[in-house]
């Protein structure tokens, strides 16, 4: 126990300056990124005729009037189950992702671990590579560091412009939102939202980089309640490499302390200290390591995915399980099964999903009115849906076991026009003439049913018809 | 960050510094935060200032602060509220001026005047009429298609803008029954009771009823008319139909001719604008029993 200054219960973001590396994973990270960047940037400006009445935009969040494009499917709000169903499948998806491969989402996909990654590139181009950054760092605040500084952060900048000006496509025409962003008449709205995530890239993706992940995103803590020991996770087989030293004989492992994998790594931290939190697998040092191993000689897969569980075998000398029986378990075929089953669910939603639809509300206040002629009627809403791009005749009717009237209040018979890509309310009565059986009954079952004049589509809908139940 | 002189010391099992902070054997690791998370701590905390100075914060005894900005969410709702009447200016003011017959040819105009009335009738109306417009013992039912003064969608303004028996608008709708049970005897009534049955339908004593005939013919059909179907000019109840404001069993009908009834609406004249009141009319029209 030593006497000593006082704790320093805060500390200063220790600045890090990830090295160049290539090999397999870099390769597969820039696929990743050339692919994600170019859907999100692109897809806005994918066009999808959908006839004069409706907008020609692929994929489009209109907010204003209620509807979501994509390509071929078309939701309404009352359809926001779908959403909600990709949401939830995204969300197995990430779990069995997690529990198979572990933080992969971290280290491949997430926004946060792309655009960092861009940037570090931007700052590579300019600055050069770790040592030459290290030295910028270092040096003093004179004209080529002001210059170089300067010209990064606008680079940083214009991307980050980039980034936000795209998501604002995602909720308008693009091209024509395009002209008048250019031509400053877009609603203020679309200029602050591009301003707020103009402002957030930069700053998350420039100078906030790992401090995100380690204090600010709730999904690592997440995370690792799905990984176990026969996830697959980035390490280090200090069996192999222990004890490490620079000078190579034969009581040494195979790490040199080439320290390659601690200078790559975009989260500062050394592997080989054992699984950490910061740690988001990007796998970088396993490029890193293996490229060393290449040099010096020796196998690869210093680094290397690899799955807890096998620890003990290949500690003692044994292959380990094979990749497969890390896979294949039980909580990733639970997982694979209830994102599957959501899935066929919605493939199959969207099978039965047709362009007219029907709501039935019974009026239940009062449940029947009775009429001077001792008549009973029953009042329902109904809402008429029109999902295409022309206006359709459609025509209301009703089918039951007894004899009952249909009647639209407002119109002249028992065909309404819906307006393009619309819904009307209608207020139908049925009516049951004081001798009918229904009229008298407690419930009669009834069916309404819509059909599209000219093709002769249709839907229905089942409700019951309350009579005065004295019979 | 503090001034307190501790014992600090590394940790063996994790290697972490601890705080020097000990309870009984257990010490607190430190593990720092990040600077910029204090520095946003701190900027959160002048924020809060900042807010609290701008905007309605800390209560006191009659209310609260009511902060620089002036800001209310009352005075938003109303600005809210006006910005929506500015929008529908144009229409209101069409639908004070509409010719109520020709409604119903202008589809935007009928769809406003509808729901506007339907906000109207809650507030106004559904307290007698019921939120259902169902209306109950005494008050009636707006669904059906029996009326008392009339269902066109003209008659039906009028009875909302003048009202029924009240005494504050001359053009009030005015009829009065007379209390029988000071002119006949409890016998007579029983018999007339078992009449306005008989013609309606309903389960009657045919010797009672035939006895009550004459004493309609001489009390009664001046207003009811001879066969009992009422007269919407005086607001004389048809007697044949199956529908009933104030019950058609013989107890209900018997105290209905010896004390007489006298409902009352108020002249809604008095306090909704014109539009409104066309608009409850328009909404009434349509819920089904409108002439
Ligand atoms: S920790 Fe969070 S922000 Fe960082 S890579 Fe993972 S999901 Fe993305
Ligand atoms: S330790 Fe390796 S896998 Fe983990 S973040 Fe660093 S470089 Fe990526």
């Amino acid at each position: 126990m030593s006497k000593s200054k006082t704790p320093q219960l805060f500390a200063a973001q220790v600045p890090i300056f990830p090295r160049r590396i290539s090999g397999f994973y870099r390769n597969l990270k820039w696929w990743i990124m050339a692919v994600t960047l170019g859907i999100y940037y692109l897809t806005p400006w994918i066009r999808w005729d959908r006839g004069p009445a409706l907008p020609d935009q692929a994929v489009l969040v209109d907010l204003a009037h209620r509807r979501f494009y994509f390509f071929w499917i078309e939701i309404w709000p009352h359809e926001f189950y779908f959403v909600a169903g990709l949401l939830i499948m995204a969300g197995l998806g990430l779990f069995l992702f997690t529990s198979a491969l572990g933080r992969v989402w971290c280290g491949y996909a997430c926004p946060q671990t792309v655009w960092t990654d861009l940037f570090i590139l931007v700052e590579r181009w300019i600055e050069g590579d770790r040592n030459a950054r290290v030295r910028l760092w270092k040096g003093k605040w004179n004209i080529r560091k002001w210059r170089l500084r300067l010209v990064k952060w606008n680079v940083w900048l214009l991307i980050s412009l980039a980034t936000g000006g795209a998501w604002v496509f995602y909720f308008t025409d693009a091209p024509q939102l395009a002209r008048d962003l250019f031509a400053f008449t877009a609603h203020p709205i679309a200029y602050g939202t591009i301003a707020v995530l103009t402002a957030t890239t930069f700053l998350f993706g420039g100078f906030m980089r790992e401090q995100v992940c380690i204090y600010m995103c709730p999904w690592p803590r997440i995370q690792g309640a799905m990984m176990d020991d026969d996830t697959l996770t980035v390490a280090y087989r200090d069996w192999r490499g222990e004890p490490r030293g620079k000078k190579r004989d034969a009581t040494r492992g195979d790490c040199i302390d080439c320290m390659a994998c601690v200078n790559v790594c975009p989260m500062g931290i050394d592997i080989r200290e054992g699984q950490q939190m910061e740690c988001i697998t990007c796998a970088l040092c396993i490029d890193a390591c293996d490229e060393i191993m290449d040099k010096i000689d020796r196998p690869r897969g210093l680094i290397d995915y690899l799955a807890l569980a096998d620890e003990p075998e290949e500690r003692a000398g044994k292959p380990p399980k094979p990749l497969w029986r890390h896979v294949l378990r039980l909580r990733t075929i639970i997982y694979t099964s209830l994102w599957s089953l959501i899935g066929i669910a919605l493939i199959y939603a969207l099978f039965i999903q047709s362009d007219i639809d029907m709501t039935v509300e019974p009026s239940r206040n009062p449940t029947f009115v009775t009429l001077s002629d001792g008549t009973v009627r029953n009042v329902y809403t109904l809402r008429l849906r029109n999902k295409l791009g022309e206006s359709r005749q459609f025509q209301v009717s009703l089918t039951s076991m007894q004899n009952l009237q249909i009647q639209i209040e407002g119109a002249g018979g028992d065909t309404v026009t819906v307006a393009p890509d619309s819904s009307t309310m209608l207020r139908v009565y049925v009516t049951a003439d004081s001798v009918n059986l229904a009229a008298n009954l407690d419930q009669t079952d009834l069916r309404f049913w819509v059909e599209d004049v000219e093709n002769g589509d249709r839907a229905s809908r089942s409700s019951v018809f309350n009579g005065k139940g004295e019979k | 960050m503090s001034d307190f002189e501790t014992e600090t010391e590394i940790d063996d099992e994790t290697g972490v510094e601890t705080t020097g902070h000990d309870w009984d054997g257990i010490k607190e690791l430190n593990n720092p935060l990040p600077r910029w998370w204090l520095w946003s701590f701190y900027i959160s905390i002048v924020w809060g200032i900042g807010y609290v100075i701008a905007y309605p914060a800390w209560p006191m005894i009659t209310g609260a602060t009511q902060g620089m900005l002036g800001y209310s969410t009352r005075g938003e709702v109303a600005s809210e509220i006006a910005r929506f009447e500015d929008q529908n200016s144009a229409l209101t003011s069409a639908l004070s001026a509409v010719d109520l017959n020709t409604l119903g040819e202008n589809a935007e105009l009928n769809h406003f005047a509808v729901a506007g009335g339907a906000a109207v009738f809650r507030s106004h109306c559904s307290q007698c009429h019921g939120s259902g417009a169902n209306g109950s013992k005494g008050y009636p039912n707006l669904l059906d298609d029996d009326w008392l003064w009339g269902g066109t969608i003209d008659q039906i303004a009028y009875s909302i803008k003048h009202g029924v028996r009240n005494e504050v608008d001359e053009d009030a709708h005015y009829s009065e029954m007379p209390a029988f049970g000071d002119m006949l005897e409890a016998s007579e009534i029983n018999q007339v009771v078992h009449h306005v049955r008989s013609i309606t339908g309903l389960e009657n004593d045919a010797d009672l009823a035939s006895l009550g005939q004459p004493l309609f013919m001489d009390n009664c059909s001046s207003c009811h008319g001879d066969n009992g179907k009422g007269d919407r000019e005086i607001g004389a109840p048809n007697l044949t139909d199956a529908i009933w404001l104030y019950g058609g069993d013989v107890e209900s009908l018997t105290q209905t001719i010896s004390t007489s009834r006298f409902g009352v609406m108020p002249a809604w004249g008095m306090r909704l604008k014109v539009s409104e009141i066309n608009a409850v009319a328009a909404y009434v029209h349509q819920l089904g029993g409108g002439e």
